[in-house]
């Protein structure tokens, strides 16, 4: 399938990586590396109907990361969305350090979910005014999906924050492990400079949803002793926790193992 | 082929023809993704679509099933292309598509969608049976066995059906 991006003689456009190319591709990375964690519920969900709404999920934000892959194929040229997803080293990776964490328990996988749909619905609200038009068209096409996946996984937190003594635990539990990577979202990379967001508005909002949402699920957001709490940093630049490897390794087995391999 | 000779009428025909992979009763043009059709370089036609959902897998398997039937019909130099704005909602659905989809057992998505919003733990959108047509069923899961669906049960007759869920 062709796309109307897709207007340039490629041959002749030497490969390039600025600003745009970059935030396209963080993006992209970050979309994709969430699905594949989230695939690797198939099968294995506590319950029938919740492993297919993971796995729905999934797919969703392959879907999403294909578009922004193509997007970045037509914008860096001579490539296309395969090579940016299957031969790009873990240095080449942008996305964000929360979404490639661990699964851990199935509270873990859903508060990781939630930070991140909550963080995605808010950023697409504004990246569907972007002056880019194709990143204006796919936010405005996938938030509509985003909206499924906030309100299942807000659902989620709450009924298990608000559950068990067991639920309720795991969940505390879940929040130490992940929120230290959540900080990054809001700090902008240099190449983020082109996409038009306003960082503060987005962390403001995020934090009162989250604030209100834990609050129904019982759950405390953590508070340094009232200092800052410590951020992990670097997703967005290349510098990775070490999951990231392991999941291209397993992501990208084919194409290394099988150079050009299709079907 | 000149433009003379480009009747998107015959076009729109052969279209019919084409069904979504996943819900073989229905049409591309039923579910209104054929945004456009229109004369391209090279005396070729060019039929522009627009995804259901971001990650329809169907997507692809469409645009070469549109290629092969448009050759069929001596139709050359076909291009299909992909847009997506403004994005596709259910309501681009045509009548006959949605009655197509109850007679199939699945619950075609209401004319006034109320599951679009933010609200956590809303009661369920009032659904009817595609089999017994009443209106006492109840959500199972907002997933379902494709990106399009979700999972409801019947509470009179018993019986689980997809709804075709709001986009
Ligand atoms: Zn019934």
């Amino acid at each position: 399938m062709e796309n109307t991006f897709n207007n340039k003689d490629s041959s002749k456009v030497p490969p390039s990586e600025g600003f745009r190319e970059a935030y396209t591709l963080h993006l992209a990375d970050t979309t994709l590396i969430l699905a594949q964690r989230n695939s690797e519920w198939c099968g294995h969900g506590p319950i029938l109907e919740q492993d297919i709404a993971i796995t729905n999920i999934s797919l969703d934000l392959i879907g999403q990361a294909r578009n922004f892959y193509q997007y970045a194929a037509s914008l860096i040229g001579n490539t296309d969305e395969d090579k940016l997803a299957y031969l790009r080293t873990e240095r080449e990776f942008k996305n964000l350090l929360l979404v490639e964490q661990p699964n851990g328990d199935w509270g873990q996988t859903i508060l990781r979910q939630y930070l991140f749909s909550q963080f995605q619905y808010l950023l697409y609200q504004q990246l569907q005014n972007s002056k880019d038009e194709q990143l204006a068209a796919i936010a405005a096409k996938a938030i509509k999906e985003t909206s499924y996946h906030l309100r299942w996984s807000s659902e989620w937190v709450i009924r298990l924050g608000d559950g068990t003594e067991e639920s309720h635990a795991r969940m505390l539990n879940a929040v130490d492990e992940l929120w230290s990577y959540t900080g990054e979202m809001f700090i902008p990379a240099e190449y983020e400079t082109i996409s038009g967001v306003d960082y503060t508005l987005l962390k403001q909002s995020w934090t009162e949803k989250v604030n209100s949402v834990f609050s129904e699920a019982t759950l405390i957001p953590p508070s340094g002793g009232g200092g800052a709490v410590f951020m992990q940093t670097g997703g967005k630049e290349g510098r990775h926790t070490e999951h990231l490897g392991f999941i291209l390794t397993k992501l990208q087995y084919m194409q290394r193992a099988y150079p050009n391999s299709e079907w | 082929m000149s433009t003379n000779t480009i009747h998107k009428k015959n076009i729109y025909t052969c279209l019919e023809e084409i069904k979504d992979p996943e819900v073989p009763v229905l049409s591309i043009i039923d579910l209104g993704i054929v945004r456009d059709i229109k004369e391209s370089e090279e005396d070729g036609i060019e039929i522009i679509i627009t995804p259901t959902y971001t990650g329809c897998p169907a997507m692809d398997m469409i645009a070469m099933n549109i290629k092969m039937t448009m050759a069929s019909y001596g139709y050359k130099n076909i291009k299909v292309t992909s847009v997506l704005s403004p994005a596709w909602t259910t309501d681009w659905m045509s009548e006959e598509g949605k009655r197509k989809l109850k007679e199939y057992g699945i619950a075609p998505p209401n004319p006034k969608q109320q599951v679009c919003h933010e609200n956590l733990f809303a009661p369920n959108e009032a659904v009817q049976c595609p089999h017994c047509n009443s209106h006492h069923t109840h959500r199972i899961s907002e997933f379902g066995s494709t990106a399009c669906k979700a999972l409801y049960q019947c509470d009179d007759c018993k019986e689980p059906f997809d709804y075709f869920k709001c986009h």
